[in-house]
């Protein structure tokens, strides 16, 4: 989570000075979710993400150095500098893919599914999305054909209140997305998205059920994003969080606080997992900085895949 | 060889691609029933419901499903049932298929045949007939095929599964039912290759899908009528274009006309134009002449239907204007 966290507050600052391309979308905030979930995947689980998916790749295994590498357009980075913060994928560690379309690799992530259901094997999709990819329709005709074929899907909602610019209740009159699913009789349940245990824990009975032939599933949490929509957006829309009200929520501090209170490790050791993260992300910058850009030939190479 | 129907290639390709390859399967609607034209005919009953699967009229999502389990290792073949619908698939088809492999810099292949079927004639009116290629082909990524033979159907169709990219497959609906020798099984036909089907020195047509028909025809009469010797190629394939065997022709010929159903403007053929007259400026004795449907919606009234679609005596007359005043041997 600290690599998250500290990765992705670089990239704020790496993406203001132009250092880092295009539109960047940070999830600093909700970092618990991607830390939860992935964390319990294998390689060979799909996970899919949407435009908000630093934090996906990294929790799924995507090195730091050839994500950071990537966002700042190099050829060694994961995609070869061709595809950015929006598109970030890392096939090695099952991380399949981000999409600048909202909702749009929800029904990719099913056919991942189905390929794992044909196959026959035991492994799992997973997809991430924001609540605003709850109101396309492509959402709504993935949700239908993987509850109709019973296919290990696990839908992973991370619902921070605001679609874009706009709060939830603007867009839709359901105010929970797990009551979206329920006239088809998924699974589903919402739990706090900054609470890592509870997420772990919802999770992990999904993931066993998954793997057991069960899904699909959908678990909604609810999370806050600190900063913009994207990065430089104006912000007008929402009220800051007091201090104070961060450090309750802050997933981070909170897995800390409760890790400490119940003994699982001690601060001594929190701090050297955040110092050591924070080194690994300088490293990430000079291996980005010291890579060349992609040569121009790359542009017609790539558009094909050699028969 | 044997004779068959230009929709039994097709069938009879899928069922072959299915017994060689495990990862092959088929989903679309009702195509487990055979879907309304009976492409799929029969391959439940073979391969089970579980290769040849039913969905709902969900083009979006159906699209990405098949794009998933493309990036997942497996060879689906999409059928969207008449290419109208495909407005629906676009945003998977153009935002997620297409770029995977560029966006994801080589790490993700998407190896998805989308079949689906175009063409008026039949009285399905504006919403069941239109021709929309140049929609495809204008995007970076993915291959645009469209056989006219029942031969090309089979030999396309077994290639396009074997490709590692998307390909849009796409069939008329008007040429289903009419006969070609086929070898069986079908002998693949690489894409990107055109084919001449009529050798003449004269002029070249280039026609697409339904209006290589028409275009032989035509030949025919301009041989026997005006003696006019038209040499017609069908590309077979509009991306990755075979511009090399229609430039090789107009070389020859001096003079060309591009044919197709879909609405001249903006259709393929002004693709096609700009790119031989680029490479061919040179030889061309003549504007290089067009046809196509006019621009505006296909309407249902059968005369109506009749006066919008080009055909034989399109082709042949806008042939005929590249001689104007002139021998055909000038």
């Amino acid at each position: 989570m600290w690599r998250i966290r500290l990765f992705e507050e670089r990239v704020g600052v790496l993406a203001r000075a132009d250092e880092v391309y295009g539109l960047v979308h940070l999830s600093v905030g909700q970092e618990g979710v991607a830390a939860a979930v992935c964390s319990q995947l294998r390689d060979d689980d799909a996970v899919y993400s949407g435009h908000r998916a630093h934090g996906h790749a990294i929790a799924k295994g995507a090195p730091l150095d050839r994500m950071m590498a990537e966002l700042m357009g190099r050829d060694s980075g994961l995609c070869r500098g061709l595809g950015g913060s929006m598109h970030v994928v890392d096939v090695e560690h099952g991380f399949m893919g981000a999409t600048g379309v909202v909702g749009g690799n929800i029904p990719i992530a099913l056919g991942s599914a189905l390929a794992a259901r044909l196959r026959g094997d035991d492994a799992v999709a997973v997809v991430f999305f924001g609540d605003g990819a709850v109101q396309a329709g492509h959402f709504n005709e993935t949700v239908n054909l993987a509850a109709l074929w019973g296919l290990p899907l696990i839908l992973v909602c991370e619902n921070n209140g605001f679609a874009e610019f706009t709060p939830r209740s603007a867009h839709t009159t359901v105010e929970r997305v797990s009551d979206v699913v329920a006239p088809y009789e998924m699974e589903s349940a919402t739990v706090d998205g900054n609470d890592v245990t509870a997420v772990w824990d919802a999770f992990g009975r999904y993931l066993a059920s998954a793997r057991a032939g069960g899904g699909p599933f959908l678990l909604e949490c609810l999370t806050h994003r600190l900063r913009g929509h994207y990065e430089g957006d104006p912000g007008k829309y929402r009220a800051a969080l007091a201090e104070a009200d961060w450090q309750e929520k802050d997933p981070i501090r909170r897995i800390e606080r409760h890790g400490i209170a119940y003994g699982w490790f001690a601060e001594d050791a929190l701090r050297v997992i955040e110092s050591e993260a924070a080194e690994a992300v300088e490293q990430a910058v000079r291996f980005g900085r010291e890579s060349p850009f992609p040569p121009v030939e790359l542009i017609e190479e790539m558009v094909y895949a050699d028969a | 060889m044997p004779e068959t129907t230009y929709i039994a290639a097709i069938t009879s390709a899928l069922a072959d691609a299915m017994r060689a390859d495990e990862r092959v399967f088929v989903l679309g609607e009702d195509v487990a029933e055979g879907g309304p034209y009976t492409a799929t005919a029969g391959l439940a009953e073979e391969f089970g419901t579980g290769r040849v699967i039913n969905t709902p009229i969900s083009e979006a999502a159906i699209t990405g499903v098949a794009i998933g389990a493309a990036q997942s290792g497996l060879r689906p073949v999409l059928e969207i049932m008449f290419i109208d619908f495909i407005t629906l698939a676009l945003d998977q088809l153009v935002n997620g298929a297409a770029k995977a492999h560029f966006m994801s810099g080589g790490q993700l292949t998407v190896p998805v045949v989308l079949r689906t079927q175009g063409g008026a004639g039949y009285r399905g009116a504006a919403q069941h007939s239109q021709s929309l290629e140049s929609w495809l082909t204008h995007v970076p990524g993915l291959k645009v095929v469209m056989p006219s033979r029942p031969s090309d159907a089979a030999g396309l169709l077994a290639s396009a599964i074997a490709d590692p990219n998307p390909v849009v497959f796409i069939e008329n609906k008007t040429l289903y039912f009419r006969t070609g020798e086929v070898a069986e099984p079908a002998v693949p036909v690489p894409i990107g290759k055109a084919v001449t089907l009529r050798a003449g020195s004269d002029v070249t047509v280039v026609a697409l899908s339904r209006l290589v028909h028409d275009a032989l025809a035509a030949a025919e009469r301009l041989a026997a009528e005006d003696g006019i010797e038209v040499e017609v190629i069908d590309p077979r394939t509009l991306v990755p274009l075979d511009l090399e065997a229609i430039v090789a022709s107009v070389e020859r010929t001096g003079r060309l006309v591009v044919v197709h159903e879909a609405v001249e403007h903006s259709g393929f053929g002004a693709e096609i134009v700009a790119q031989v007259q680029a490479a061919a400026f040179d030889y061309l004795d003549a504007p290089i002449g067009r046809v196509g449907a006019p621009f505006a919606p296909i309407p249902l009234s059968a005369p109506l239907e009749d006066a919008y679609l080009p055909g034989e005596a399109e082709v042949a007359a806008a042939v005929r204007a590249l001689f104007r005043g002139r021998g055909a041997s000038s």
